[in-house]
């Protein structure tokens, strides 16, 4: 038996008695930065595909949506940071090393592209509308013409995005349970699949949310399998990742995982999926909803659990 | 120069003088430490062991916080030691989660603060405040690179571990055992 006390009288807030660095603020970001990815990955996607007209929500009226949650994501961001008015130093500075770095970056890249992707589109969105400029109206018939190449980029960098909001935790070797490398597939499928969601949800067109859910079933069969060989790995570990993993398998967040996550958050969502797609009436809004409560959770309890897990000494 | 502290957990006693030390010597905020006693006990009654551990940052050669940090805050200083530069600090806390030990914290002026071998004394030539303080002489400060370091000394005839090696972040607090 091992017991540990610190005598100095060590308190110090949002370090003892355990870890709680990141609040609220770091999740929702992880959530809305894989909810962009998803959007941006799957309309880039279909232009590629040549599928413009058959997908109109995912090319067309879902991207809007894209800004709006990277701009959030980056408030959230910003609200995180202790010494705020610091925070331009975020982009001054290089560092190839740094996670974090890599993510400013990315979202310095992917939230203008994702702003052009919505400006291109916004005639037919909007009819009648034109650019009070004449340099936009040249700007936008070039993008128009090569939108095909923004598509690709756009998709790469979704990528980038979707893998780095599980990267920004697996970099930590100090924290046990975010110390996989698992953790950047998992967040990349999690985030195309909330992505997902948001799309079939907007969609009027059955034909649409039909293929849709499709794919939408094949990530979140992935994501169970990912969860799966999460914990073996982590079971099958040092001590530390077993006592991460115990967390979910009997300790405090087991409940809050099993059911909020992988219940509601994917196996209801694949079963409703499935039924729809035989033809029995689904709420259309109900699978959706649940994969976003459950990829917000996901990243919710990870962030919050994480904190916990630390090296035994 | 590689500087380096070795700790002898048979002489420390547990009395906390160099925690107080060290929030006098740096005007660390009431509420926070820099530094810290962790009293380990091992075993079962009535065949019990103790081990007393003045704690603090590890300035590990391969620090996880210098690494993940992405404005350069976090630096190293001559002598491998770990410090970080408060106007460049956004406070995100990257550096404090990276930390195997927990020897970071953010400070209430919102960047992130820790040990710093009391570099400013260090650069004089002085001892860090923690080890000109300690009554019973347990704290052992120098360069690891000088043979006649009071470091290296301390550790050269005493078996001595390292806190979680395994984390692999190389780090340079030496306790005697």
């Amino acid at each position: 038996m091992k017991e540990e006390l610190f005598v100095s009288g060590r308190n110090i807030p949002n370090i003892d008695p355990y870890l709680n660095i990141w609040h609220w603020q770091i999740p929702l970001y992880l959530f809305l930065g894989g909810l962009a990815a998803g959007i941006l990955f799957f309309a880039g996607y279909f232009v590629v595909r040549g599928k413009e007209k058959e997908m109109q929500t995912t090319v067309k009226w879902a991207p809007i949506l894209a800004p709006i949650a990277l701009i959030l994501g980056l408030f959230a961001l910003f609200l995180d940071l202790k010494h705020k008015l610091y925070f331009w130093q975020l982009y001054t500075t290089i560092r190839l090393e740094s996670p974090m770095g890599w993510g400013a970056w990315t979202l310095m890249i992917i939230t203008p592209l994702s702003f052009v992707w919505v400006a291109s589109y916004m005639k037919e969105l909007v009819p009648g509308w034109h650019w009070k400029f004449d340099f936009l109206e040249k700007f936008e018939a070039w993008v128009i013409k090569n939108r095909v190449g923004l598509a690709w980029i756009m998709m790469i960098y979704a990528i980038i995005l979707g893998v780095y909001t599980g990267i920004l935790l697996s970099a930590f070797n100090a924290r046990p349970l975010w110390n996989t490398s698992i953790l950047g597939p998992l967040f990349l499928v999690s985030g195309f699949s909330t992505g997902l969601a948001t799309i079939i949800w907007m969609s009027k067109d059955a034909n649409e949310r039909k293929v849709l859910s499709r794919i939408d079933l094949v990530f979140i069969f992935i994501e169970l399998f990912l969860i799966i060989h999460l914990f073996m790995g982590f079971l099958a570990g040092s001590q530390t990742a077993i006592e991460a993993a115990n967390l979910f398998l009997g300790g405090e967040f087991t409940v809050s995982f099993w059911v909020f996550v992988v219940l509601i958050g994917l196996i209801l969502p694949a079963v409703f999926e499935t039924i729809e797609i035989w033809g029995i009436h689904v709420p259309k809004w109900l699978p959706p909803a649940m994969i976003l409560f459950g990829g917000f959770m996901f990243r919710f309890i990870m962030v919050e659990a994480g904190q916990i897990t630390r090296y035994l000494y | 120069m590689r500087y380096a502290m070795a700790i002898d957990t048979k002489k420390c006693v547990g009395c906390g003088d160099c925690v107080v030390a060290c929030q006098t010597e740096n005007n660390v905020p009431h509420g926070y430490c820099r530094d810290w006693i962790v009293e380990s006990v091992d075993g079962t009654y009535p065949s019990l062991s103790l081990e007393f551990r003045s704690e603090r940052c590890n300035h590990c050669d391969n620090s996880p916080c210098v690494r993940c940090c992405p404005t350069g805050a976090s630096h190293i200083e001559e002598g491998g030691i770990v410090t970080v530069t408060h106007h460049k600090c956004i406070g995100c806390g990257a550096c404090i989660q990276s930390c195997p030990y927990d020897a970071r914290y953010s400070h209430p002026e919102g960047y992130v603060d820790k040990c710093t071998f009391c570099l400013h004394r260090v650069q004089k030539g002085q001892s860090p405040a923690c080890v000109d303080v300690c009554p019973t002489r347990c704290l052992h400060f120098g360069d690891l690179d000088d043979p006649n370091s009071d470091v290296s000394l301390a550790i050269k005839d005493r078996k001595w571990k390292t806190l979680a090696p395994e984390a692999g972040t190389d780090p340079q607090l030496y306790f005697l055992t």
